[in-house]
């Protein structure tokens, strides 16, 4: 694993952190090679962030040594100093979107002086120029906010690099993008990693650490739990060092075949303009339908249709026989959808109210008549919404914002089921979720199916489509396979990715 | 023209709004266009002119446009000192009151008790420092709560827009201050190279503007920071300082404004600057600035100004009573933003 030799390019031993009075980080190390890709793995308050606020000189450990390329750490304030030796891409975009690419890559050093002007035309050259030194293709004239996450990634590491640091910690960041921009981020880390730069590669996903990294470090309840080579290395026995738990054998998660019913809701050749075409199926009580598509299958454009979010181009969506309203959420919610929505901060919650209040949100009948809310009433469905999906949280008066990402994800499903749905439709349910919250999320859905709802799975995730008792996949918006049983993964990824004949 | 209290917001017609480009498809094209965006208001101020030049023949004399430039000059710096802020991603609704304060104070230190009801306290010669210190410390101190205590702006300066309007009341009994110094008067009255004196500054302050926002990185912080603060400071911008700095220059800027009109009127109205905030942000609005911050240009905030006044104008020479005009230019404002929404395809922002 250590290709190029020398000092480690980031070494910590011996890290103590404390907030208050919660442990972040009890005795952790990690010691980064030159020119390898490090995966940091741990379940969501494992401490990762901690560590990374640290490796990137944003936070001081209470104790603990760190040392660059054998040297010690420069002190906080001297912030050029630390861009040179290490920069991190966080999954909250840290470009500024009026400004174009070409700006964003060299702000606040547009030019040599504060008070020399700027040449516009020479700093365009520059930043193509940087781009295209490390083979990343972005027009560097386009403005910032129009980038796609995947490419606002590609300057956030040009940026870095350009900046002098060849240790870069990339923070969860596939967390966004759809398997093939997955597959692209990986091909330019390599790439890199060949001429000589060192990654951090936070992630959830265990198969993304064995698929890129060289070696790997472990941490659980703010302890350093594991560190060593991948290679050799099963997933059980990651899992394992992740959740403190023996690895169960689990390989068959899906439940039984639902009985032969009519279906509770049917699409008939529904089609969004600009996303798909021509979309039928059916979904049965109790059954878990997947609807898998990489990015620009329309996966989402179409279940966001069925929901109400989205206006359809055309074509039915009735529910238990009876046809709903297009475009139309609160006639959706009325007929017995229940939805978690692609994008949750967005609109899965509202940060700043409590777990109660969300998650009885779209119950207010439950709550009280004539438009009054029963407080009491809230906190006791809120409590047994806490229960059942296991919320990790103060209590219900809790602000949903002050939650874990795979927490905040279960209130937005406690509120999707809190009506008793008759059709449950998850979009992208476990997105930047912990591996346990990820369990929690769909075993909601798995019992949401056992007590007679339909159950549509929107996602690219293969581990969930693994609960699903058949699964329909889209490419470029028009339905290209239908897996029903078991199926191996590389038939539903090659579906999914449009290399596979029509069966 | 010596009214006190002229300023009022009015945009575009149809025909200048077709003029421009259809939203383009392809990427190159787009870059394009968001460049073209500055230019947006220049149709519109185009065809005003032909309006103007049907309604009344006098409107393109050069007497008359002399007097619609002189007459927005000053409510064109505080477009200038708010549009510095709102792309700095703030807020200072005080800057009027600023217009009014400033000056009131200056001339309540340098004129003589009795008649003119001043205190005498320094001499007449310190007027013009004395009112640019005092814009220069109302920005600081908005600064102070806004950055360094983190209160909102939109509150801060609504109570300091209430405090300073009250001050002016308070030391000028709510009569106006007469017998202004000659200093005072100097700027506002004098001409240069056979124009106002007023529209010099005024086109200087925004070229210089201009030219710092395009080409020096302090006015690119100012984007940065009203894009993306915590993104400006990890790139090593000292965001609290520019804000600062921005606010004190707009404080100083706005004084500037009432200097000018002071010296205009040769005297300081208790009401001086009332009601300018309304038309400085619909301008700056107009002119493309966008209320979160981090888009627009200086240049764009003054077609957005120069077209407002240039359609009052129109309005007045083609005999709209007075009664109206009010109305009209509300309704102007309005038209102009639905206009602005279509012809974009965004949403305002």
């Amino acid at each position: 694993m250590t290709r190029a030799g020398g000092p480690p390019v980031a070494e910590a031993t011996g890290l103590y952190k404390r907030f208050g009075a919660t442990v972040a980080l009890h005795d952790v190390g990690i010691r980064v090679e030159p020119g390898e890709v490090h995966g940091l793995v741990g379940r969501n308050g494992a401490g990762k962030s901690t560590v990374v606020a640290v490796l990137s000189g944003l936070s001081t450990p209470d104790a603990g040594q760190l040392r660059f390329a054998g040297a010690p750490a420069p002190p906080l304030a001297d912030r050029v100093a630390w861009r040179q030796l290490v920069s991190c891409v966080y999954q909250r975009p840290t470009i500024i979107p009026s400004l174009t690419v070409a700006e964003n890559l060299f702000l606040n050093r547009q030019s040599a002086d504060a008070l020399r002007p700027i040449r516009w035309r020479a700093l365009r050259q520059e930043a193509a120029g940087l781009l295209a030194s490390w083979e990343l293709a972005v027009d560097v004239r386009r403005p910032a906010g129009e980038l796609t996450v995947e490419q606002r990634q590609v300057v956030e590491i040009a940026r870095a690099l350009s900046l002098g640091a060849r240790f870069i910690i990339l923070d969860e960041p596939t967390a966004r993008l759809d398997a093939a921009g997955i597959g692209r981020l990986f091909d330019r880390v390599r790439a890199l990693r060949q001429r000589g730069v060192t990654f951090l590669f936070i992630s959830h996903h265990l198969a993304e650490v064995f698929d890129l990294c060289d070696s790997v470090t472990v941490l659980r309840d703010a302890r350093q739990v594991r560190t060593g080579p991948v290679a050799g290395l099963s997933r059980d026995r990651l899992v394992a060092a992740m959740t403190g738990t023996e690895p169960t054998a689990r390989d068959d998660r899906r439940p039984t075949a639902p009985p032969i019913a009519e279906p509770v809701l049917s699409v008939a050749g529904r089609g969004v303009t600009g996303a798909c075409w021509d979309v039928s199926f059916e979904l049965r009580p109790g059954e878990l339908l997947g609807l898998a598509g990489a990015a620009g299958s329309g996966v989402f454009a179409l279940a966001e249709s069925i929901v109400g979010l989205r206006r359809p181009a055309g074509g039915s969506v009735a529910v238990a026989g009876r046809p709903l309203r297009p475009a139309d959420v609160p006639a959706a919610l009325a007929a017995g959808i229940g939805f978690v929505p692609q994008d949750r901060h967005r609109e899965g919650f509202v940060p700043g109210l409590s777990v109660a209040e969300n998650a009885t949100m779209t119950v207010p009948h439950q709550l009280g008549r004539h438009g009054f809310l029963s407080p009491r009433r809230r906190a006791r469905l809120g409590r047994r919404a806490i229960d059942r999906l296991g919320v990790v949280t103060a209590g219900p008066a809790q602000p949903v914002a002050d939650l874990s990402g795979g927490n905040q994800q279960k209130v937005v499903l406690a509120r999707a089921v809190a009506d008793r749905p008759r059709v449950l439709v998850l979009m992208a349910p476990t997105a930047g979720v912990d591996v346990r919250s990820k369990d929690a999320l769909m075993a909601t859905a798995v019992d949401a199916a056992r007590a007679g709802a339909g159950v549509l799975v929107v996602t690219d995730d293969l581990e969930d489509l693994r609960y699903c008792h058949r699964v329909l996949v889209l490419f470029r918006g028009r339905q290209v396979a239908e897996l029903a049983g078991s199926w191996p993964d590389t038939e539903l990824v090659a579906a999914m990715e449009g290399v596979q004949q029509t069966p | 023209m010596t009214d006190t209290r002229d300023t009022r917001p009015v945009p575009p017609d149809s025909p200048a709004v077709d003029a421009r480009p259809a939203p383009a498809a392809g990427r190159s094209r787009d870059v394009a266009v968001a460049r073209l965006r500055d230019l947006a208001l220049i149709p519109a101020i185009v065809a005003i002119g032909v309006v103007g030049y049907v309604v009344s023949p006098v409107f393109l004399t050069h007497q008359n446009l002399v007097n619609v430039l002189q007459q927005q000059s000053e409510i064109a710096l505080v477009v200038l000192a708010e549009a510095l802020i709102l792309i700095a991603g703030k807020f200072d609704l005080s800057l009027e009151s600023t217009v009014g304060i400033a000056p009131g104070l200056a001339a309540w230190l340098v004129l003589p008790p009795g008649v003119a009801h001043g205190l005498g306290l320094v001499p007449g010669a310190w007027s013009v420092p004395i009112v640019l210190g005092t814009g220069a410390v109302i920005g600081a101190f908005n600064g102070l709560l806004i950055v360094r205590f983190g209160l909102n702006a939109f509150i801060v300066t609504l109570g300091m827009l209430i405090t300073l309007r009250g001050l002016l009341t308070g030391i000028s009994g709510g009569k106006t201050f007469f017998n202004l110094p000659a200093s005072f008067r100097y700027l506002g009255t004098a001409t240069w190279l056979d124009l106002p004196a007023s529209i010099w500054i005024c086109l200087l302050a925004y070229a210089a503007g201009i030219a710092v926002l395009a080409l020096l990185r302090p006015g690119r912080a100012l984007y940065a920071i009203g894009g993306n603060t915590d993104a400006a400071r990890a790139a090593g911008i000292r965001t609290g300082r520019v804000l600062w700095l921005t606010l004190a220059l707009a404080g100083m800027l706005a004084a500037l404004a009432g200097l000018l009109l002071s010296g205009r009127l040769a005297s300081v109205a208790s009401a001086q600057g009332n009601g300018w905030i309304f038309t400085v942000f619909a301008a700056a609005v107009i002119g493309g600035v966008s209320l979160n911050g981090g888009r627009g240009t200086l240049f764009g905030a003054f077609t957005g100004i120069l077209l407002l006044y240039l359609i009052q104008n129109v309005l007045t020479l083609g005999g709209v009573p007075a009664q109206w005009i009010d109305a009209l230019n509300g309704g102007i404002i309005l038209v102009a933003l639905v206009l602005a929404r279509v012809t974009t395809g965004k949403a305002q922002e």
